[in-house]
This record gives structure tokens, C-alpha cells and sequence, in this order.
């Protein structure tokens, strides 16, 4: 049995829309280049394969107007997608990890229902779309990969570093040969037969490796039946689980299997038990022991292809982080906002059309377009005509400030927090910024001032803020975690200014506690970093402390530390990480 | 194109599958807001609705599926139609299931100028989008939690008021666009919004069975469709009449359900022991028992629909502290307790 990436390779020609395709790890450009060669060479001929840029515009991977066309001929003339126009081939998409959440679930769309949406205009409301992905990863390291939701639907996982392509090189003859038994293969595909407890071998398998998603198994069984059917056999054999397990279930581990792992501690609920058990006698069934014989045997496969991360040890792969509609820098260009100007450009692409513009350039040209084609009727507008809309959503930012008022605070600083915030209240102003004031002393923290940009009442609701009792500090956090929570998701940028000397001793419920209190401060700061947006955390303390920089750290904050700052030196901190605007 | 997989051929996750139901039954419901792992037949689900639920009833040729019965709530060109005294025939359609992708165009989502029409006639005509299409159907959006702000504001609106006002390109058009929401996501990947989340009448959790047999089975039916869909989809085909019955019937029984008094208590003392905010969580409580009375075939709701529902109903309301560990189905479950003993 070998079980690489050229077996892959066939299995994929075998069965291209029922696998999905392949998540195809590669640094080196020349190695997935190979690869996709042994892969052109297995599949028949005529096979369509198109390359899939990530950037690609709605309209030309789902289809819509041609436009060109349209406009020379006059009428309606509409354009298959790249999805429809690969229908029973192959897509290729380099550059997969940079690959847009919109182009991933459009992607997973196409691959689940094996349709794509209509041209727009079209009666028909889908079409086939019949397609297996080859998403090119060249992406190093845990934090850029292909997008989970795209790799959950490809069923081979390969990586190409330093694992050479073992199974055998193929030799003139075997070459020639290919496209016979990649045909013969696809016709005895829908014969091939797998038995019950070859199933339950890839279930339990799956469970063992810590697999959750059923998508795994489900390839895990397509894949064994491409390969039986590759084989030339009508039943699902040990050796086609063998592989299905080697290259679908090992890459997707989350755990190792224990050598000796007895199965029962495999699948977790008890309750279970009597009725699997049930199964498992069964008369038909095989004894035992061939069971774990077929067990011991998947999982061997399965361990030669485990992930990297899990032999030796290294990071599990992290979430990957979601960047979708979220923060508020750049908004230009966008598509919401303030008109500031036109741009040539393809309306279809999700740009707002400037009809007034468009017409205004296609004015100069009617005369001689007329006199191009006779019989024209209305204005003649062409491609190049199109001017589309320049938005501009300026992202604003909000400047929320955290006051302690506590007794311990108090009593050094409050003058010169006082002083430092008016000062960048002034600021603020001036730029158009919104600010927010939350104080907190006592038991509880308040919300002194939403974001606004009423400066006047700011500085009135801060000259009231009186002073003394213990430090809630863990409250106060949750209540800036609330409001620069609010303002990012309205698009502004944020920096939220503490000003404390970080001596929680109010737990969150509102019990005293020095230890509890610091705790709940700890966890709320991260919560808060977990956000986005800058932050700084001013040590109101007559000495820096370790609390208050550790606090700082975990709230991602810059930590400053100024002895003997007054409010011109706050002031100038916090400018310092205040985004510059243009 | 071939048959989607059955809605009755999906394996255990019966109380997505019950939710889902239950917006059939009574689309006012609000709606589904799934989260879970990925391969725990999120998209199946709901993709197998169009072939489960009986087809409607709109007006012939329409572009936005208007109902022939919902007088003065047409849209716009039925309603011209009507005024000119044209006769308005009625044809069957299926229920439309819509996707709503991530990075979706607002052009998509609410329609557009008709580039085609305004190009080649000089016409100024309104390309309807998604939101027309989902009129009276399912819209889904897989992987709510990372859609992007602007498609959540306009899906704000339009689930509030059932109606797409489109103000743009000099095109000033309202059409009725009232559907079922149904979001899945991975809640792990981000968080929704408050404000989204009360759109939803019923949130439920999936997760992956880790039941072998079952599991086994999962990928035995799973076989079996792919070797034959249409085979397949026959087979279970009656599975899906008697559904599709049921929900009818639960249609018709929901008008003349009443709820008792003493449902009534309970559902308001147990939103406030769980501490929901404001009357949005006892009205969905109450809808969602109902259906589940009508689903039932029972003739009163009953306190034992309302425990069935609670979890469901109330999951996504409750205040959330989100470095609070215990769950929100803990916390229902305990007030369903201490209110209704073990």
C-alpha cells in the first residue's frame, strides 16, 4: 500500500466533485507545480482546469452581464462564472490563505450543494457546478492557512516540505496507461460496495484521532471507495481504508492515538456502550479480533501523516483570527459613505455606479459612435465609460478615558488626571473626536459620559467627579470593554486611556478581596485586548508597581510609568498612540 | 440537478431539526439561530427545506413571490396590476430557500439598478436582490458572526418592518420582504451582535454526536445518497410527506390553540428568574410553545411545551457576562427546575 500525494492525485480524478479536492501545502512553488502536473496527468482528457485568482469580483466567479457584449450588441448577453464554466473540473486557487471569508463561503456554497448561482437575468435559478478546489497554501506557519471552513470541505490535506513524493515515480508506460484506469475507475465507482464494519472502522478511527466533523469520515469513506474502484475491486478492503486513513483522517488529527489505545475508551459516552456492543455481536459481523486487526492497521496508516504540530509537540493549529467587518481603519474606496469623487471602473464589481459621470463621458463620443453602428438607438455607452462612485467613511476615533476616583488614587493624582484629560477634551474637539468617561470608586464603576462629542458636558461631569473608597477596577474595565465595543462596531477607532494606580481591591460581584479583585481585573483586561483598538494604562501610583504593569500587559496597553508626571506629560502619552489622521 | 439530501434522513440533532419545524409552523416565530461545530448538518438542514415544506401560493409572474391573498401588502406593481383591474392569477411556488453569503454586495442583497435594462432601453428598472427572493422563504446566512457590519444593519431593518426600502441610483422602491432567518456560525469565531441575536425567536446548539452507532449511521445514509440521491430521496420521501402533514395540520391547529392562564405564570416567572431583558423573551417563549402544542397535535399548550422550548427560546437572551463560565442552557436549566421540580 502507498498512500501520497499522487495517490491522492488519482483518487481525486477518480471522484473530483465527491472529494472536494485538496488542501495543498506548499512552500516551494516548483513543488506544487509538480503536483498539479501528476494531477493534470491523471485526469481525462479535457478536463477543464482553471485557475481561480482570490481577488476575483463576484460578478466573474458567479456570473452576470457580460458587459462588453451587451453593450456592443444591444441586448441582454449574460456570462457564466468561473464556478459554472468549471462544471466536471478542476479549480485551482493559489494563494488560498489569503483567500476572503465572502470568496470561502461562496467556495463552500458551490461545494456543498455542487451548484452555482445563475447569471443574474437568467431564468434558471442554478446550474450545475460540479467541482473539486486545489487550494495552493503557501502560507508559513499556524497563522496563515487556508480558511478552516474551506479546508473542513477538501478531503486530502497535504503538505509537500519536506516529505519528498515516496509513491512510486511513474515510468513512460504506467503514464500512458493512466487515463484507461482513471476511466475504468470513474465507471466502477457507483458499484463499489462498503461494508458495515469497514464504516464503523473510519468512525471509530476518527473518533480516536480527535476528529470531530463528520465531513472527515464522510471523505475518509469516498476516499476508500475511489481507491477500491482504482483497484479494480467491487468491495471496500482493508487497503483502500488503509489509505482513505493515511490521507484523509491522519492530517486532520487533533490527538495521537495511543499504540495499544483499546477501543472502548475511543468512543467517550458509557450510555452508549450497551448498544454498540450489541452491534458488535452481531452475527454477520467479523470476530473481534479481525476487527482490531482492521483497527491496528488504520491507525499505523494513520500515523505516518499526522500533522507536524502533533509529533513533535509544537502548537495545536490556533483559530484563526477573524478580521470580518470588524475595526475602523480604512474606509476609503469602500462602499458606504461620502462621495468624494469619481473613478473608472467595472460597476459590477460592487462599486455604486455615478450614472450623471458615466453619461458626462460618453457624451463627448455619441456622434462618431453613432456613425459606427447604424440603426443604434439611445445613448451609446461603452465600457470605458463607467465611473463609479469614490466612498469615503471617514473612520473616526473615540477616546474614552478611565478615571480612578478611588480613595487610594485619590489622594495623588486626581488633580493631575483631572488636568490631562481637559487638556486632550481640548484635543478632541478639535478633531472631531468622540469622548467617554467612565470613573469608578466604591463598589461600582459608571459610566460618567457615553461617547459624545458634547466636550462641554464631558468636562462638567469630570470636574464633579468626587474622590475616595475602594477600587472596583475589574467593573470599570467591563464598562470600557462595553463602549469600545460599541464604538468599533460603528466603525470608529479606539484608545482607551486608564488612568489608576491599579490596586484592585473590589472583585467584579462586588466583594472586597485584594486577590479575587486582581484576578477579575486580569481576566477583563483580556477580555478588553481581545477588542482591538490601542490602549494606555497610566500609573497613577507615587512608584510604578508590578501590579499595574502586568495589568497593562494583559490588556495589550502601553504602560506608562511617570513618577512625577504632571498633566502636560499625560497629555503627550497619550498623543503619542492617538492614530494620526490625514 | 439532483435531489438535496432528506430533511427526515438527518441523523439525531432533533432540536435544530424542532426549531426549524416551528418556524414553519408559525413563521412569526422569528428566527433560527444555529451555532455549532462545522459537519454537524447545519446547511443540510436547512437546504432540505424547500423539498419538505408544502409549497405557497403567489401571484403569477410576480419578482418578489407576493401572497394573492395578502391584501394591501402586495408590492408595488401587483398592486398597480390590481388598480388597472387585471385579474391576478395564482400559481404554486416552492418555498424559497435563499444564501446569503459573507462579502455579499449590498446591490445583491437589496437589489439594484437593472444595469442590463438602464444600458440597452434606457429603462430605469429595479433588479430585485436576495431579500426579494427570500420573500415568504428561508433566508441563510452560514457563518453569521463574521457577516459584515453593513449586510447586519440592512438585515436589522428589514427583518424588523418584512419590508426592503431601496433608496438609490435615483430608484426609490419598497417591496415586502418577510422571512425566516436562519444564521449558523461558530461561536467560537465571534460573537453577534446584541441586536441581531433579538431577531432570532429560537437559537440552538449542535454539536457532533459521539454516539458510534450513530454516528455509523450518519455515514451509512450519507452513502447511500451519494451512490443514488434520487433513490435515496424517494426512499425517505414518505418520512417527508408525514413531516410535511404534520406542520400543515400544526398550521391550522395554531389559530384555535389557547394558552391557559397558568402558562402564562409560569412563562413570566421563568423569564424573570433567568432575568430576560424586557417582554421580547416571554412573547417568544409563548409563540414558540405554542407551535410546539400545534406540533404535537396537542389541543392546549401546556406547561410541559413550554419546558420543551424554554431552552431554545431563551438560550441567546439571557444578560451574558462573557467571562462567565456557566452556560446560558445551564442557567435555563436550573430555573426550569427549581420551577418545575426534576
Amino acid at each position: 500500500m502507498s498512500a501520497g500525494p499522487v495517490v491522492a492525485a488519482r483518487l481525486l480524478a477518480v471522484d473530483p466533485a465527491g472529494l472536494g479536492g485538496v488542501w495543498l501545502r506548499a512552500l516551494r512553488y516548483d513543488h506544487s507545480e509538480a503536483w498539479l502536473e501528476t494531477l493534470r496527468a491523471a485526469l481525462p482528457h479535457g478536463t477543464v482546469t482553471r485557475r481561480l485568482p482570490v481577488t476575483i469580483p463576484d460578478d466573474r466567479l458567479l456570473g452576470g452581464i457580460d458587459l462588453a457584449r451587451t453593450l456592443a450588441e444591444g441586448r441582454p448577453v449574460a456570462e457564466h462564472g468561473l464556478l459554472a464554466a468549471t462544471d466536471g473540473g478542476v479549480l485551482v486557487l493559489p494563494s488560498a490563505e489569503r483567500a476572503s471569508e465572502g470568496l470561502v463561503a461562496r467556495l463552500g456554497q458551490a461545494l456543498d450543494t455542487q451548484m452555482a448561482p445563475a447569471p443574474r437575468g437568467l431564468a434558471a435559478d442554478r446550474v450545475p457546478a460540479r467541482i473539486a478546489v486545489i487550494a495552493l497554501d503557501e502560507g508559513d506557519g499556524v497563522d496563515e492557512r487556508a480558511h478552516p471552513a474551506l479546508a473542513d470541505r477538501l478531503a486530502f490535506h497535504l503538505s509537500l516540505d519536506g516529505r519528498p513524493q515516496e509513491d512510486a515515480p511513474d515510468d513512460a508506460q504506467a503514464r500512458a496507461a493512466l487515463p484507461g484506469m482513471i476511466a475504468s475507475a470513474r465507471a466502477r465507482l457507483p458499484h463499489v460496495e462498503i461494508g458495515g464494519e469497514g464504516m464503523q472502522a473510519l468512525v471509530v478511527l476518527a473518533a480516536r484521532l480527535g476528529i470531530d466533523s463528520l465531513r472527515a469520515v464522510l471523505f475518509a469513506m469516498r476516499a476508500a471507495r475511489a481507491h477500491a474502484a482504482l483497484e479494480g475491486r467491487r468491495l471496500v478492503g482493508d487497503d483502500d481504508l488503509a489509505v482513505a486513513a493515511a490521507l484523509v483522517l491522519g492530517p486532520r488529527a487533533t490527538r495521537i492515538p495511543a499504540p495499544d489505545d483499546v477501543r472502548d475508551d475511543a468512543p467517550d459516552p458509557p450510555p452508549a456502550e450497551p448498544e454498540s456492543r450489541e452491534e458488535r455481536d452481531d452475527a454477520a459481523a467479523p470476530s473481534q479480533d479481525e476487527v482490531r486487526e482492521l483497527e491496528e492497521l488504520m491507525v499505523r496508516a494513520a500515523r505516518t501523516t499526522l500533522p507536524v504540530s502533533l509529533t513533535t509537540g509544537g502548537d495545536a493549529p490556533a483559530a484563526r483570527r477573524t478580521t470580518g467587518g470588524r475595526a475602523g481603519a480604512d474606509r476609503a474606496g469602500g462602499t458606504r459613505g461620502r462621495q468624494v469623487g469619481t473613478r473608472r471602473g467595472d460597476p459590477r464589481s460592487g462599486g455604486r455606479l455615478d450614472l450623471l459621470e458615466t453619461l458626462r463621458a460618453a457624451a463627448p463620443w455619441q456622434t462618431i459612435r453613432r456613425r459606427q453602428r447604424t440603426g443604434a438607438v439611445g445613448v451609446q455607452v461603452r465600457r470605458d465609460d463607467f465611473r463609479l462612485r469614490r466612498l469615503f467613511e471617514p473612520a473616526g476615533t473615540t477616546a474614552l478615558f478611565c478615571v480612578d476616583a478611588s480613595g487610594s488614587a485619590a489622594v495623588h493624582r486626581m488633580a493631575e488626571a483631572k488636568g490631562a484629560v481637559e487638556l486632550l477634551l481640548a484635543e478632541s474637539y478639535a478633531r472631531r473626536d468622540e469622548v467617554g468617561l467612565v470613573a469608578f470608586r466604591g463598589t461600582r464603576a459608571d459610566v460618567l459620559l457615553p461617547p459624545t462629542r458634547a466636550i462641554a458636558a464631558a468636562k462638567r461631569a469630570l470636574a464633579a467627579l468626587p474622590g475616595g473608597g475602594g477600587t472596583p477596577l475589574a467593573s470599570a474595565i467591563d464598562r470600557m470593554r462595553e463602549l469600545v465595543a460599541q464604538a468599533r462596531r460603528a466603525g470608529q477607532e479606539t484608545v482607551a486611556v486608564f488612568l489608576t494606580d491599579a490596586r484592585a481591591n473590589i472583585a467584579r460581584d462586588g466583594t472586597p478581596g485584594r486577590p479575587a479583585a486582581e484576578a477579575d481585573a486580569l481576566a477583563s483586561a483580556a477580555a478588553l485586548r481581545a477588542l482591538g483598538g490601542s490602549s494606555i494604562l497610566i500609573d497613577t501610583a507615587p512608584r510604578p508597581s508590578a501590579v499595574a504593569e502586568r495589568l497593562a500587559a494583559a490588556m495589550g496597553a502601553r504602560y506608562v510609568t511617570l513618577p512625577r508626571n504632571d498633566a502636560r506629560e499625560i497629555h503627550e502619552a497619550v498623543k503619542a498612540v492617538m492614530p494620526v489622521r490625514g | 440537478m439532483h435531489s438535496p439530501f432528506p430533511f427526515s434522513a438527518i441523523v439525531g440533532q432533533d432540536e435544530m431539526k424542532r426549531a426549524i419545524l416551528l418556524t414553519a409552523v408559525d413563521p412569526s416565530i422569528g428566527g433560527v439561530l444555529i451555532l455549532g461545530h462545522r459537519g454537524t448538518a447545519k446547511s443540510t438542514a436547512v437546504r432540505a427545506l424547500p423539498a419538505l415544506l408544502p409549497s405557497i401560493p403567489v401571484v403569477a409572474g410576480c419578482r418578489y413571490g407576493c401572497d394573492p391573498k395578502a391584501n394591501g401588502r402586495k408590492c408595488t406593481e401587483c398592486q398597480a396590476r390590481e388598480r388597472e383591474g387585471t385579474r391576478l392569477r395564482s400559481e404554486s411556488r416552492t418555498v424559497p430557500v435563499v444564501d446569503l453569503p459573507l462579502g455579499a454586495t449590498e446591490d445583491r442583497v437589496v437589489g439594484a439598478l437593472d444595469l442590463e435594462r438602464a444600458l440597452t432601453k434606457g429603462e430605469k428598472a429595479f433588479e430585485p436582490g436576495l431579500l426579494a427572493r427570500a420573500h415568504r422563504g428561508y433566508l441563510y446566512v452560514d457563518e453569521i458572526n463574521l457577516l459584515e457590519d453593513h449586510l447586519v444593519d440592512l438585515l436589522l431593518d428589514v427583518a424588523a418592518t418584512g419590508e426592503n426600502v431601496v433608496e438609490r441610483e435615483g430608484i426609490s422602491i419598497r417591496h415586502p420582504a418577510r422571512f425566516v432567518l436562519v444564521g449558523s456560525g461558530n461561536p467560537e469565531e465571534g460573537d453577534l451582535r446584541p441586536q441581531l441575536l433579538d431577531r432570532f425567536g429560537l437559537s440552538v446548539e449542535v454539536t457532533t454526536t459521539t454516539d458510534l452507532a450513530e454516528r455509523v449511521e450518519v455515514i451509512k445514509r450519507r452513502d447511500a445518497f451519494d451512490r443514488d440521491p434520487d433513490g435515496f430521496a424517494a426512499a425517505w420521501a414518505g418520512s417527508d410527506d408525514a413531516t410535511r402533514q404534520r406542520v400543515e395540520k400544526a398550521r391550522k391547529r395554531l389559530e384555535r390553540l389557547t394558552v391557559p392562564d397558568e402558562v402564562l405564570h409560569h412563562a413570566a416567572a421563568l423569564c424573570a428568574a433567568v432575568g430576560t431583558d424586557g417582554v421580547r423573551g416571554e412573547l417568544a417563549l409563548l409563540r414558540a410553545a405554542r407551535a410546539t402544542a400545534a406540533l404535537d397535535g396537542a389541543r392546549t399548550v401546556t406547561s410541559s411545551h413550554l419546558r420543551a422550548i424554554a431552552a431554545s427560546a431563551l438560550r441567546h437572551r439571557l444578560r451574558r457576562n462573557v467571562l462567565d463560565d456557566v452556560g446560558s442552557t445551564a442557567r435555563i436549566e436550573r430555573a426550569l427546575q427549581e420551577r418545575f421540580g426534576a
